[in-house]
Order: structure tokens, then sequence, then C-alpha cells
């Protein structure tokens, strides 16, 4: 498995240490409801098909990078740096 | 206070030669991270233009004379064998110059050695002279920069010295076995 570091291009996958769901990122705006944080810690959808997650480059630039990937073909299909995300949405709010 | 005695991070590990590859500590030199300040690349780039050098972009290096810029990650670069005093202002300068190991390796081999230690394309068509990458040496961080056709300066971490050179070291001997079978 490789993953395209857009810093760094495409690399193997042992310089990269796997942290979890893109939700991660997208932390609840203070004062949200007690919801809104349940779901940021505990509720992980397991979809069949287009997942995201957060990988970050250890062995190589110390990048956090977004990774858009598909959990039946294993294809990835996006990778960008956190940095370059948009701020997210659903921020604040239960999805 | 008692005199303490100045130790280089390859001390008594280093020169090695094997099958015409050789492996050298670099000269002792100043090194400093810089870490442009938020909206300063600009600024960062100019000044370190007044030095014959500028900001490297991802993978790249700038040389002038001695003093030299690395791209060592995001948003961040190492200048060796310079003053930083340019950058004051513009970027966050820390100095490194006792945290890092700077060894060369050098000879026809060389690429040969680094290809069963490094998950990249080092061939001169991908990696070309001036080229810089954050990879791994092994299981340990690095900076490796290609110097020359058959010339690559590699960084790691200090207290990683002693393994970097028997890594190298190791690969060196096999290949220098293989040669003299063949
Ligand atoms: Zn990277």
């Amino acid at each position: 498995m490789r993953i395209n570091c857009p810093l760094c291009g495409t690399r193997d996958r042992r310089e990269f240490t796997y942290y979890g769901d893109a939700v991660y990122a997208d932390r609840p705006a203070d004062g949200a409801p007690i919801e809104a944080w349940d779901d940021y810690l505990h509720l992980r959808d397991n979809p069949a098909g287009e997942t995201r997650d957060l990988w970050y480059h250890e062995m190589g630039c110390s990048s956090w990078i977004e990774v858009t990937r598909n959990t039946v073909t294993h294809e990835i299909s996006a990778t960008r740096l956190l940095t370059d995300r948009k701020a997210p949405a659903k921020k604040g709010k239960k999805t | 206070m008692p005199s303490l005695i100045a130790k280089s991070a390859c001390d008594g590990l280093l020169p090695l030669s094997e099958g015409g590859v050789t492996l050298s500590e670099a000269a002792p030199a100043r090194v400093t991270s810089v870490a442009p300040f938020a909206g300063q690349e600009k600024a960062t780039d100019a000044a370190l233009k007044t030095m014959g050098l500028g900001w490297p972009k991802p993978g790249q290096s700038f040389t002038k004379d001695e003093a030299q810029i690395l791209w060592t990650g995001r948003g961040q670069a190492f200048l060796i064998s310079a003053s930083p005093a340019e950058l004051d202002g513009v970027a966050a300068l820390s100095d490194q110059s006792d945290g890092w190991a700077r060894i060369r390796l050098e000879g026809a081999g060389a690429e040969a050695v680094l290809a069963r230690l490094v998950p990249l394309d080092l061939r001169t068509a991908a990696f070309p002279t001036g080229s810089v990458a954050r990879t791994g040496l092994n299981h340990m961080m690095m900076v490796l920069h290609r110097a020359g056709a058959e010339t690559f300066d590699i960084m790691v971490f200090r207290s990683m010295t002693a393994s970097a050179v028997h890594e190298l070291h190791h690969a060196m001997k096999a290949l220098a076995a293989r040669a003299a079978a063949l």
C-alpha cells in the first residue's frame, strides 16, 4: 500500500502512522451539546465504500494527511493536508 | 570547571570504506532549523536570497559556497554552515548543531547501498542532485540530500549515530562481498 503525501509524493505505508477517522479533525464547538461530544468521541460509521481517515507522515515531513479511501476496493482516491481542509460544515452539530 | 572533551557525533566510528564506497563524517557545522512565522514565507525567502539561497520547496535545497538550506518538512528547513541572523523576526530559529549526525556516503555504489535501506527511488532520474527527502534509513528518521551524482549527505538524530553507521556499513560490506564473489 502506498499513500500520496501532498508534500513528499507517493510513499510506502511504513512511513505513516494511522490515527483514526477524519471526524477527529471536526472537533465540536465550545458549548456543543453532549450528544455532539458523544458522537465525536464514540460513534463511528463502518462504511462498505468510501471513508476518510487521518494519517501522520511520521517518517517523512511530519504532515497530517486526510486520506479518502474505499474499504471495498482499497483504492485511495484522494489525499490532502489537514491544513488544506475547509472549515468543517458540521462542527457543533450532530450528524 | 573541568575541561570537557568535545566529541563529534561520529567520533571513533568513521571514516569507513568498503568496495569503493566511503562513509565519512561531515565537517562540524552550524545547523539551524528555520520555520517561517505565519505569512512570512516571502520575507524568509527574501532574507535567504540576500545570502544567495532561498526558501526551498518540498524536496528542494539551495547551496551557495559552504552555505546550504535543505527542506526538512512542512514549513521547515535546515540552514547549514551559515548564520541565521538575517532571518531574525521572520522565522522561528532553533539551533540544531549538536542534535544531528551528518554523514556522507560517497562512491559509485552509494546508490546501491541506500537501495538496501531506503524505500525510495534514488536513481538520478527520480532523485537528481540537489534533491532532499525526509524518509527512513531502515527504522530511523532521516534527512537525505543528494549532493552529487555519487554523493549523498545523510542526517540522523545524534542518538541514532551508531545504529545508522552500523546499518550503512552492513549494507556496504554486503555489496562489496557480492562484487568480490562475482
Ligand atoms: Zn510527507
